[in-house]
């Protein structure tokens, strides 16, 4: 027994209820987010029961299926048994299950029987779907850490053996002044090598940046709030700020090459309005609507056609009567509203709600044409048609709406005794049941709608006697009652019984583009993103809506691979007809579209349709689909846009993991809204939910939730683009900073006879991650912008500059470690040739091996926290906190270290030394020389990229620093290409072969027409008056 | 690492006009901070703001640099390898170990005067002073003086912890293999009669000694302190008779403190002795010949040592070493050619920039 307002402990077979008609209303908002109130049927046989004795008596067996996660799906049969009769079986459906999790709502109590339980239950079955995503970076990472792991290794083996052969000689292994204790002497070679062995791994193991992944996560979970505190993302109209489900991805959105968006509610607003329907060819449309408020006289009706004749006018009541019918609505009174849409016409006071926002607007629709839906009281359904009066109708049948069929059927009886069937779907599932009517005229107005994007429902009815009604009636019990392919048998019924309809007529409803959207699609292909829109909508209406929001352009040649084409070729021959047309120009259209500079290039969107595809996709007997797979792929790749129309959720899953495991292995994102986005959602490396209207299912499942599509713009262009630049630095610097701290280590091993002597003392290894050079990395990679965000949102094609995990290839990895290598050598044999064989102190002194050490270890902390600092291009305060207070923090605790005799220590062997090296000149100017020196070429190399090949971004940059040399700027052409450019900047590798050649031409052009002397002399003309452009130069490159 | 999501916010929400009441708290905080757009100093590393630096680092570096240079040749050394592994080595005789003591002299001449102080150092090489086994040998509590410590010492000290039952102080391998020969100097004169130099013993000048850790164990007589303990395997003398001076005996020897720390790479030098300069006038080591007496009982010729005397002068950066003025004007002078390279690409490239000013 479960009372009002209880959660439901597991999954219950509803028996009884103590509302009369055995019903109880449920509301699964914990499950899959839709906020509307259920209702549930309880068994027919025991809906009489109401006490518990009653439920005692009871005697049944339920036989149901295995426990399954479709939370929507359940067959079962009860068989109750009394005593006097034989059993009766009756079918059970999911509308008698009530699962865990959701929440009983506007009925007393209720009895039910337990069917699931624990993790059986469809709650947590669901629990368990959602799988680990793992961003590229992480990947990258990882091998990278595998590269280190081989280093420590190596380096260890190589320590290993030369020690062996060092002390091949006795009186190297063991002089008179450093005896060995006797065990040690007895111990086996074998083992001591291997004692050795591990000794050095755990002397060198600080190469593996532990502390990274420490720092990694950090970083993501506290850079993730910054997604969640941004105010552009907030929603003003929902009150809905951006959600953050997971942090692990943060990064991967700046990589994202594949977009893959549902259209309803994700690029359109999914708040529908009812904008004409058509009834036997003629048109009518509602009062125009003013920001969503119907003007006054709401019942009138523009006649855009000549008046109906009288037949014509009943036909009219009919339809009108078909969409107050033939519908799921329910009627919410004003005292329970729960997740509310307020019917325009307040007076009413009745809310409809549905989980198709069609249907609301349908009935709204209907509504201010004089047709008021009023509510569904026991299997009545009552509506006040235009005379003001009540028409009560019998709900007999629901042939509920499932997106095979693509339309839904009611049978009612009218007070008069008549029974209709009424059927509403799309227009490519009614029109071949449709045997009357004005087909003809009727479909010309829907594909009419169609193209302008408008969402059509064709409505057709069928008036039934009383013994087809009998016989529909046993087929759908008989369907109903089946435990195994319940759902095929049940469409098979529904098959045969809507066929033969009588055509009514057509609605449209409109789905307004969402704000920006067009906004939105066009930055995003202009940030080298490929955006695929994937919907269930009928390719007319979706590919109208692909142009209003620019996904295709004017000169855009559509591509057509749909089953029509299909039917009348082969797939065979299709397909290659595309790809020769497609491969024509993909050599150089390909790579220009990334270049972005052939605008006026020819390029392609694709459309293709769920059957299609479902073609492609299909393995076939002789093993050859693959080609066809890579055949489309290839196709898919030079289109710029593709339009996936007719989907099946799973499909659309299917589309994103047909690209994910393309040879490339794209970064795929997918964006939607509604429960048939999910698995596309789960499929794809970004899984971005938009908190919409067809409840929360997708924003749950998401990595991340914005409240509109727009968002997404600044979601990619801006957070994801500076994630990514902030966690490839943090990546490298780490690697960087441990090579830097363990090579010297590595070195000094050759020195004092391969004994696993530490050059450091062991606060400073431990600290050295830890405090010393921690945090000015968490917070660069918390902080750092090194563009602004109104230039990143401005100029979309910077994007292209971090895409392809650019920052994380081997070239700037092995750079990075590299770079690592020098500045190790640099502190080590700096020290060393320093401190060689001489004193460096003015009393004569000499330093000691931890003094040596110290020396070693203060030059690199300043040089990798230096190196930090010219990497920051953005300098807050907190980033001068953070990097001169670690330096500071260094130098403190290292003169309390060496300036106080720890109790607590068992040695003392840096007692003094810090202070000591401090007092030494020539200390102070090795620091500051070895520093130089290890910057010096991590600086040139900047320099010098910038100035020679810079990047898009670096472009920019520049731009900023000096608004007012803007005009003799650098341009994508200006940059000039040389042999020595690829390995050097990697970054700038986008510009195709193509570009190359004209700059390379453009230079050589340019140095052996004009003598420098008069290029200076025009170019100090062009920077003194920057509004006034040098055309004379420009003409010089152009020709 | 996911994080929290509240989807019941809305459901169990009261009024339809919760959003909107709502929206008030959820709505983020228009903050710098939480919105990026804390004020910030945004410097980029243009070619521009580069070249000053180079050339700054230039100037600033190549003077230092001539100056470290010449201060370091101004500096005297004189470095004599008495190892006596050659046979014609006066020192040779020593290398057997039944002459004991084995005294030897080797002379040698000083061509330009020393003046101010000057340092007599001693030099081993092939001496792994920084081994592992080696560094870690010693009792840090023992040396400070711990009376516990003194009479049990640490298990780093194995195998020079204990001998004959009774604990070693000071115990450990860096202890044992103390430097024990004696340096002595001499002037050879014209008349060929040699004038001794003084050689001060007390090298760590002045308040520096508090700065050690090493410390006696307290009590009145240094030989009773000592009780109960014996002297390090291969020293000749317990360690509260290392020296005439009472003030320079025990631990706080300074000679043993000098020895204790340990050098950093496998050839180093120590400082032995301070010949302390006179007067102004007279250099304190005046050119001429010299004659070195050595004591010879520190055997290194086992595991292919050296031992050197080094005598040297001392300026504000210490001893001669080239390396740092060499380094100082090599980076000065790239950091100057490097400025003079981007001057001219930054001159070249913006030449170019004018002509392909095209399209962004």
């Amino acid at each position: 027994m479960v009372k009002e307002d209880e959660t439901f402990p597991c999954d219950l077979i509803f028996l009884s209820s103590n509302r009369g008609d055995g019903t109880c209303h449920v509301t699964t908002a914990s499950l899959d987010g839709e906020s509307s109130h259920k209702t549930h049927y309880a068994v027919q046989d025991t809906k009489g029961f109401h006490t518990e004795e009653d439920i005692g008596g009871l005697h049944a067996t339920i036989e149901c299926e295995q426990p399954q996660p479709d939370l929507y799906k359940f067959v079962g049969r009860i068989n109750v048994y009394s005593d006097l009769n034989d059993p009766v079986v009756r079918p059970l459906g999911s509308e008698n299950l009530l699962l865990r999790g959701a929440t009983l709502k506007n009925t007393e109590k209720i009895f039910g029987v337990a069917i699931y339980t624990g993790m059986e239950t469809k709650m947590a079955l669901n629990y368990q779907s959602k799988s680990q995503k793992r961003s590229a970076v992480e990947k990258s990472m990882n091998a990278f850490l595998i590269v280190y792991l081989c280093i420590l290794i190596s380096k260890a083996l190589i320590n290993t053996v030369l020690k062996y052969v060092w002390q091949s000689e006795p009186f190297r292994d063991e002089p008179w002044y450093n005896q060995k204790t006797e065990s040690e002497r007895q111990r086996n070679l074998f083992l001591r090598a291997f004692t050795d062995f591990l000794a050095f791994m755990v002397l060198f193991n600080y190469i593996i940046p532990v502390s990274m992944y420490v720092t990694v996560e950090m970083q993501k979970f506290l850079g993730s709030y910054f997604i969640t505190w941004d105010e552009d993302m907030f929603d003003e109209e929902t009150g809905e700020g951006p959600l953050v489900n997971t942090s692990d991805l943060n990064e991967e959105l700046g990589q994202v090459e594949y977009i893959f968006t549902d259209k309803t509610g994700t690029l359109t607003e999914n708040n529908m309005e009812f904008k004409e329907c058509c009834i036997e060819g003629h048109v009518y449309v509602p009062h125009v609507i003013c920001n969503g408020q119907v003007l006054p006289e709401s019942s009138g009706i523009d006649m855009i056609d000549s008046s109906p004749s009288v037949n014509g006018r009943e036909r009219e009541e009919l339809f009108f009567r078909a969409l107050c019918l033939c519908h799921t609505v329910q009627v919410k009174d004003n005292d329970s509203v729960d997740g509310p849409r307020k019917s325009p016409d307040g007076g009413a006071s009745c809310v409809y709600i549905s989980s198709s926002p069609d249907e609301v607007a349908l009935v709204e629709g209907v509504q201010r044409l004089g047709f008021t839906y009023l509510r569904l009281k026991d299997n009545y359904m009552e509506l006040l048609n235009r005379e003001n009066h009540v028409e009560r109708f019998e709900l007999l049948e629901i042939l509920s709406f499932d997106s095979v069929r693509r339309r839904m059927s009611v049978i009612v009886k009218s007070a008069t005794g008549e029974i209709y069937l009424f059927c509403k779907g799309a227009d490519s599932s009614i029109f071949p049941r449709v045997i009357e009517g004005k087909v003809d005229q009727i479909r010309a107005r829907v594909e009419r709608n169609a193209v302008e994007g408008l969402r059509t429902l064709c409505v057709a009815y069928k008036r039934l006697i009383q013994e087809e009604y009998e016989g529909i009636c046993k087929l759908l019990q008989a369907a109903k009652v089946a435990l195994q392919d319940r759902e095929k048998k049940l469409a098979e019924a529904y098959e045969q019984i809507e066929k033969d309809l009588i055509l009514l007529g057509a609605t449209a409803v409109e789905d307004r583009l969402q704000e920006k959207a067009a906004d939105t699609i066009e930055a995003l292909q202009k940030a080298g993103i490929k955006v695929w829109v994937l919907t269930g909508d009928k390719m007319e209406t979706a590919a109208a809506t692909c142009y209003a929001c620019k996904l295709f352009r004017r000169n855009t040649q559509l591509l057509e691979l749909t089953t029509k084409r299909i039917e009348e070729q082969s797939l065979h021959d299709v397909l290659f007809e595309l790809s020769k047309t497609v491969l024509r120009h993909s050599g150089s259209l390909t790579r220009d579209n990334f270049s972005g500079l052939s605008a006026d290039m020819q390029d392609y969107g694709l459309i293709i349709d769920g059957a299609a595809l479902s073609l492609i996709m299909k393995p076939r007997e002789d093993g050859s689909s693959s080609n066809y797979r890579e055949l489309f792929l290839e196709i898919c790749r030079s289109c710029s846009a593709v339009l996936c129309c007719r989907m099946a959720p799973l499909q659309k899953a299917q589309i994103v993991k047909l690209i994910k495991f393309s040879k490339e292995h794209p970064i795929t994102l997918a964006v939607g809204d509604g429960a048939n986005d999910v698995s596309m959602i789960l499929e794809a490396h970004v899984g971005i939910g938009v908190i919409g209207k067809e409840g929360r299912q997708a924003a749950r499942n998401s990595d991340y939730a914005i409240p509109k599509f727009k968002h997404l713009k600044k979601m990619l262009l801006v957070h994801g683009h500076f994630y990514y630049i902030r966690i490839s630095e943090l990546v490298q610097y780490f690697f960087y900073k441990n090579v830097c701290f363990i090579f010297p280590q590595f070195l000094y091993q050759f020195f004092c006879g391969f004994s696993q002597q530490t050059l450091y003392d062991t606060a400073y290894l431990t600290l050295y991650n830890i405090s010393f050079t921690s945090l000015p990395i968490l917070l660069y990679s918390l902080m750092e912008q090194h563009i602004g965000i109104d230039v990143l949102k401005r100029d979309p094609t910077l994007y292209r500059d971090v895409a392809k995990n650019a920052l994380l290839r081997w070239r700037v990895f092995i750079y990075w470690t590299l770079l690592g290598l020098f500045d190790a050598l640099v502190f080590f044999f700096g020290a060393y040739f320093m401190f060689e064989n001489t004193t460096v102190t003015s009393n004569g002194q000499i330093f000691g091996n931890w003094t040596f050490g110290t020396l070693v270890f203060t030059v690199m902390v300043f040089t990798v926290t230096l190196k930090l600092a010219l990497d920051t291009h953005y300098w807050t305060w907190i980033n001068h906190f953070v990097i001169w207070g670690s330096l500071l923090f260094y130098v403190v605790f290292s003169l309390l270290w060496g300036g106080v005799i720890w109790p607590f220590l068992n040695y003392q062997r840096m007692y003094y030394v810090f202070i000591q090296m401090l007092s030494s000149g020539p200390a102070w100017l090795a620091i500051v020389l070895l520093v130089t020196i290890s910057l010096l070429p991590d600086v040139l190399k900047k320099v010098l990229c910038r100035q020679l090949w810079p990047t898009a971004t670096e472009r920019v940059q520049n731009g900023c620093a000096q608004p007012r040399d803007r005009d003799s700027e650098f341009t994508p052409l200006a940059s000039l290409q040389s042999p020595g450019y690829q390995s050097t900047c990697p970054s700038a590798a986008w510009y195709s072969s193509r570009s190359q050649q004209v700059t390379l031409a453009a230079w050589k052009g340019k140095v052996s027409v004009e003598p420098p002397p008069a290029l200076s002399g025009s170019r100090h003309h062009c920077s003194s008056s920057p509004s006034h452009s040098c055309p004379g130069s420009r003409v010089q490159l152009l020709v | 690492m996911a994080m929290n999501y509240n989807a019941k916010d809305e459901v169990d929400g009261g009024p339809p006009c919760a959003p909107g009441g709502t929206a008030k708290t959820r709505r983020p905080d228009n903050t710098a901070f939480k919105q990026q757009r804390l004020p910030a100093w945004q410097p980029i590393l243009t070619a521009g703001t580069v070249l000053p630096i180079f050339f700054i680092i230039g100037l600033i570096f190549i003077p230092i640099g001539i100056g470290i240079f010449v201060t370091s040749n101004n500096i005297r050394e004189i470095e004599i390898d008495y190892t006596g592994t050659e046979p014609s080595s006066p020192c040779n005789k020593c290398l057997s170990p039944d002459v004991t003591p084995c005294i030897c002299t080797i002379n040698f001449t000083l061509e330009k005067s020393f003046e101010g102080n000057v340092f007599m150092y001693y030099g081993l090489s092939n001496f792994y002073q920084n081994h592992r086994r080696y560094v870690k040998s010693r009792d840090d509590s023992q040396l400070n003086g711990d009376s516990s410590a003194l009479l049990n010492p640490s298990k780093e000290c194995e195998p020079y912890r204990r001998n004959e039952d009774k604990p070693i102080a000071p115990c450990g391998a860096i202890a044992n293999s103390m430097f024990n020969d004696t340096l002595e100097l001499f002037l050879i004169g014209n008349d060929s009669y040699p004038v001794p130099i003084t050689l001060k013993r007390k090298v760590l000048l002045g308040g520096q000694i508090k700065c050690e850790i090493q410390k006696s164990p307290g009590g009145d007589n240094l030989e009773e302190r000592f009780k109960g303990t014996t002297k390090p395997v291969n020293w000749l003398n317990p360690v509260y008779v290392l020296d005439s001076d009472p003030d320079n005996n025990g631990f706080i020897n300074e000679d043993f403190i000098v020895w204790m720390r340990t050098a950093a790479l496998p050839t180093f030098r120590k400082l032995y002795r301070l010949i302390e300069r006179k007067s102004d006038l007279h250099p304190t080591l005046p050119a001429g010949r010299y004659s070195l007496n050595i004591t010879y009982n520190y055997p290194v010729h086992y595991f292919d040592g050296r031992k050197r005397m080094i005598l040297s002068t001392i300026s504000w950066m210490g001893g001669k070493n080239p390396f740092l003025g060499i380094a100082y004007i090599a980076v000065g002078s790239i950091s100057f050619l490097l400025g003079v390279v981007l001057l001219v690409i930054n001159h070249k490239y913006r030449n170019s920039s004018n002509t392909a000013d095209i399209t962004i």
